[in-house]
């Protein structure tokens, strides 16, 4: 058996436990596709070859040997270049972070992925330190779009976004602390989870904004980001902030539960406003399909995304200052520049972001109380063209980096869980955003797979490679 | 805030932090500090109760 690049994370794995597919081969299958398109795709800043090759052979022995293999097994996957890779500097998309020791240790979630049989192939291409929309990056070049790659990927997990949206793996993981993980799904058209702030843990990946920051995985089908999903889920003393009182909750045995029972509303107001016509084509398709009717007005969500714009521009400053003093000119100039800004917004504005939050949280507890589910646009648009700065927005002319993720932000501003869901327009691919309560990650996947099902949400081939 | 006072502003606290200003990145951090302010007024001028608790480390 030979695998296609469309074989689904799901497929390889049953493929390879029944023995009708080596681990060996789909891992090869996959570096040969890395080498085919990732000149043009970008994607990659580390391929991981000798290692990926190394763990293949050990699972193709543990089946010959007759041991039982994950659920992952023989899944070739990649990771944003900020989560820790043994043997690697974890350079976090900046010059700076390449002096850095090499990492002892993996991440905790690469550890738990390649427990489940999954092969880790290399570490991609991000917007540097995690502050981007785009999925450009002054020092590796930008990642592309898969279906036009004179197109941005989205950011800044914008390697993960290019290399499963290219299909060069079925699943990727990548960091979400403004909507990281869901603008790239939404351009390049891929499935995108990002969980309950707290669900996954953060150990040894390169942080951002300790308090908006989330991990999540990317995939092709709802089937695999589930699978990747519950493979990472589970406590861990490494991350302060990962859940000790939530067990492990598996969703992919609830994937195919009816969602007829869930009541599912469309957030109005702040998220109908600034978007293009294909975000309301994409909203609308959704909507109707779920037959969803009922609009939910999200109180104050403008003033979400501005405290969770001050929260990220402080804490980011914090995060770096000591870099912004000793290597300024290394850096990216526009996180520089915006960084050095951060640092400079008085503290007593920086708290009152933080007390706004909580009322904020508040507000969508009520919302929670009568509805299940809440959709949204993903972007404003389909993916700008690369070097794109700025674009028209209900007739005001925006930057495009700085007004990306206007639509993710007041959502993860509180740690919702969302999964992004790709809805396959004519021209290009857009992202709807799949809103649930707290811990509900079973919820959002479950809507997902429902309208993957009724085709209305899927990953298209790639049409730009 | 007009530019001026802003830029005094900027002089003071990269004095403070011992943060470095180049003169090329001046308007460029003026302009994000810019954005910052306005958007951190918009939350300044929300009412909240004085007993509301920051949610420093998240919790949800």
């Amino acid at each position: 058996m030979t695998t296609k690049p469309e074989m689904t994370a799901a497929d390889i794995a049953k493929a390879v436990a029944g023995g009708q597919l080596s681990a060996l081969d789909a891992t090869e299958a996959a570096l040969a596709r890395i080498k085919q398109h990732d000149t043009v795709l970008n994607s990659f800043t580390d391929v991981t070859a000798d290692r990926a090759r190394a763990k293949a052979r050990a699972i193709d022995a543990d089946i010959a040997a007759g041991k039982k293999v994950g659920p992952l097994a023989g899944v070739p996957f990649a990771v944003k270049n900020l989560f820790d890779v043994a043997g690697l500097s974890t350079r976090a998309g900046s010059k700076i972070n390449r002096d850095r020791a090499p990492a002892k240790r993996d991440a905790t979630l690469i550890e738990r992925m390649e427990a489940a049989g999954a092969v880790l192939v290399g570490a991609l291409n991000m917007g540097e330190y995690a502050y981007d929309f785009t999925g450009e990056n002054v020092h590796d070049g930008p990642s592309r779009n898969p279906h036009d790659t004179t197109r941005m990927s989205g950011g800044s997990s914008g390697g993960s976004g290019s290399a499963v949206g290219g299909a060069l793996v079925p699943i990727a993981l990548g960091s979400d602390t403004n909507g990281s993980i869901r603008v790239p799904s939404s351009f390049c058209g891929i499935f995108g989870l990002k969980p309950t702030y707290g669900r996954l843990s953060r150990a040894r990946s390169f942080p951002f904004v300790a308090s908006f920051d989330h991990l999540g995985p990317f995939a092709r089908s709802v089937t695999d980001l589930a699978l990747a999903y519950d493979a990472m889920q589970g406590p861990d003393a490494d991350d302060a902030a990962c859940t000790t009182t939530r067990g492990l909750e598996p969703t992919t045995p609830l994937l195919a539960n009816p969602v007829s029972d869930l009541r599912i509303a469309i957030a109005g107001g702040y998220f109908q406003k600034n978007v293009f016509p294909e975000a309301v084509e994409a909203v609308s398709r959704v909507a109707k399909a779920l037959g969803a009717t009922q609009i939910v007005d999200v109180p104050e969500a403008a003033r979400a995304r501005a405290a969770a714009y001050v929260i990220s521009t402080t804490e980011g400053a914090s995060l770096h200052l000591d870099r912004l003093r000793r290597r300024p000119n290394d850096f990216d100039p526009a996180v520089r520049d915006r960084l050095i800004a951060g640092a400079m917004v008085p503290a007593p504005l920086v708290d009152r972001a933080q007390k706004f939050r909580r009322w904020y949280r508040a507000q969508f507890a009520e919302i929670f109380k009568s509805v299940d589910v809440l959709i949204a646009p993903a972007t404003p648009c389909t993916a700008p063209k690369v070097g794109q700065v700025t674009f028209n927005l209900d007739g005001v002319e925006l930057p495009v980096r700085a007004n990306i993720g206007i639509h993710t932000q007041p959502i993860s501003f509180i740690g919702l869980p969302v999964v992004a869901v790709p809805v396959p327009l004519e021209l290009l691919p857009i992202g709807v955003q799949i809103i649930a309560a707290p811990w509900r990650e079973d919820i959002a996947l479950r809507v997902a797979y429902a309208l993957e099902k009724m085709g209305i949400a899927a990953a298209p081939a790639p049409r730009g490679l | 805030m007009a530019a001026e006072p802003l830029d005094d502003y900027i002089d003071a606290v990269s004095k403070a932090l011992a943060l470095p200003v180049e003169d090329a990145w001046r308007p460029a951090v003026r302009a994000n500090l810019e954005v910052s302010l306005r958007l951190a007024r918009l939350v300044d001028e929300f009412a909240l109760p004085d007993e509301t608790e920051p949610a420093p480390v998240f919790s949800v």
